[in-house]
């Protein structure tokens, strides 16, 4: 069922309503296999918690979420992320007292399938392991195996939150605000590091960034929500000339 | 100078124990964020059913003496277990229901046991060599408090092993760090809360035969009474570390043990006011959240 035409994700009339409040409403968004897709708007528009609902951690109360054609509107986190949906969360996505080389093997040995006996020793060299190594080489965190993520600077942090999500073989992957807390020495490696993951895994990537610089330099799109709904979806050149978003949002936040 | 080794062995053992029901609280809390109230009702189990089976046997062989610590350590993980997959996990992510349902369970549990063992002590025998005495620096050591300690050590070492080395150890000390995460990575993490029960509840079951040694019988309310200590223990420990249990099970022993004789039995007071202490001075606990 899966042709060239499905697209990689689907939302279509995504409504979510907590109490009285509209968080979002009448969110349709068709996002192409292997795009890179930007999501702006001020905040409190409902950008992270779109990615919420399009990963299951929150229920829509009403529309679809479609992941490469399958209907996942109901699934369970753990069960979206082997359906192929990776994701980082805005704060951390790290296990900080874990070894940088054991949370890029989590992933991978997710990855590699199999089973999960609660008996089964990773032995040092076995496939996971060899599979986090070569992960966190590519992000350049090669040097850094036994380190305890939580000791390693926001940039090398956010660079080994890539080298993760490269381990899942995810095929789409939310990105949330990346950049935040990264230096400005570090931008823009981090934005290689990120260019070179969708480039080599050929996933489709959709992420929210402030950093509108980065952003526009990244993606081949950009969806620009405001009050919980998608308001414009077009290419970066498209957006900034857009009078809608500009009072919207690049306006309202001059 | 007997008198100090004397208590510093009672006390270790009493740590032991101590250790034995929280290790399975920190690991639960965790990874869940649920206080099990439930755990001391593992141990009651695990120490009646082992004594049953004792008794069947010869409670004064060393087969009846395994064979009851197996069936405790057995029994507690099925009951840990059911538990979990019954009552915990149908109230997922709901905390204080979760908490609530634990409570209830002791209670009722405690009713239950009195209801079929009654309410008084049953006074319980072992091998004769754990009654005996060894000489240590001139005090008399009562042996089982050796086994105990060296039992609580295996324990501690299997537990850490398991969570260092093996790929589901892996995933519940990335659980106890950040359990969005993980699910987000693919693995129903529910799977891991099971088997984190079964693991607290065969080391209560087991704490629980050991502990019917220690004291000398299984009463329903032996549970309870480790329970509260178990609990302060792991706060001070930190909740969620294994290695902090570890180490405030033993400091919390000792200074109850020794304020107990030398400062005329103040001993729970002046475990309390430690609890005190930590928690103004360093709330997260001795360890703070680390898995092993």
């Amino acid at each position: 069922m899966s042709t060239p035409a499905t697209p990689a994700l689907q939302v279509a009339d995504l409504g979510l309503r907590i109490g009285g409040a509209t968080i979002l409403e009448d969110v349709d968004l068709e996002v192409e296999k292997g795009s890179f897709i930007g999501v702006i708007g001020p905040n409190g528009a409902g950008k992270t918690t779109l990615f919420n609902v399009v990963s299951g951690i929150a229920r829509p109360t009403s529309g679809t979420v479609h992941l490469d054609g399958r209907d996942v509107t109901g699934m369970p986190v753990h069960r979206r992320a082997r359906a192929g949906l990776g994701r980082t969360f805005q704060t951390s996505s790290l296990f900080p007292q874990l070894s940088v080389r054991e949370n890029v093997r989590i992933a991978a040995q997710v990855a590699l399938g199999g089973s999960l006996s609660p008996l089964r020793f990773p032995r040092a060299g076995d496939r996971a392991t060899r599979d986090a190594v070569e992960h966190l080489r590519e992000v350049g965190l090669g040097d850094k195996l036994d380190l305890a993520a939580g000791v390693l600077s926001h940039g090398e942090k956010r660079k080994l939150e890539i080298a993760v999500l490269r381990a899942t073989d995810a095929d789409v992957v939310l990105l949330d605000e990346p950049m935040a807390g990264v230096g400005s020495a570090d931008v823009a490696g981090l934005s290689e590091t990120i260019r070179s993951m969708h480039r080599e895994k050929g996933c489709t990537i959709l992420m929210v960034e402030h950093h509108m610089e980065v952003l526009l330099g990244l993606v081949e799109k950009v969806a620009v929500m405001y009050s919980g709904t998608i308001i414009a979806f077009d290419t970066p050149a498209a957006i900034m000339a857009n009078p809608t978003v500009q009072s919207a949002y690049l306006g309202a936040s001059a | 100078m007997s008198t100090f080794v004397l208590l510093l062995a009672t006390g270790l053992g009493l740590g032991a124990l101590y250790f034995l029901v929280a290790s399975g609280l920190s690991l639960i809390y965790g990874l869940m964020h649920v206080l099990n109230f439930a755990h001391g009702s593992f141990l009651t189990l695990g120490a009646f059913l082992g004594w049953a089976v004792a008794q069947r046997m010869d409670p004064s062989s060393w087969t009846g003496f395994v064979a009851s610590v197996l069936v405790g350590a057995l029994v507690g993980a099925l009951v840990a277990t059911l538990t979990e997959l019954l009552l915990i996990r149908p109230l997922y992510d709901r905390h204080i229901e979760q908490v609530l349902v634990t409570v209830g369970l002791s209670l009722a549990t405690v009713a239950l046991f009195e209801g079929i063992w009654g309410t008084d002590a049953d006074f319980i025998r072992g091998p004769a060599w754990l009654d005996e005495t060894t000489g240590v620096l001139g005090a008399r050591i009562p042996n089982d408090r050796f086994l105990i300690i060296a039992v609580a050590v295996l324990v501690l070492v299997a537990i850490v092993v398991f969570l260092r080395r093996t790929r589901y150890g892996m995933i519940i000390r990335a659980g106890v760090e950040n359990r969005a995460m993980v699910t987000a990575l693919g693995i129903d993490v529910r799977r891991a809360f099971t088997l984190v029960f079964a693991i607290g509840g065969a080391a209560a079951g087991l704490g629980g035969v050991l502990a019917s040694h220690y004291f000398g019988y299984v009463s329903p309310t032996l549970g309870g009474s480790l329970l509260i200590f178990a609990f302060i223990v792991t706060v001070i420990g930190g909740l969620g570390s294994l290695t902090g249990a570890a180490v405030a099970s033993v400091l919390v022993a000792l200074l109850q043990q020794f304020a107990n004789y030398y400062a005329g039995g103040t001993g729970d007071f002046v475990i309390v006011l430690a609890l005190a202490v930590v928690l103004l001075v360093r709330p997260a606990g001795i360890l703070g959240k680390v898995a092993a």
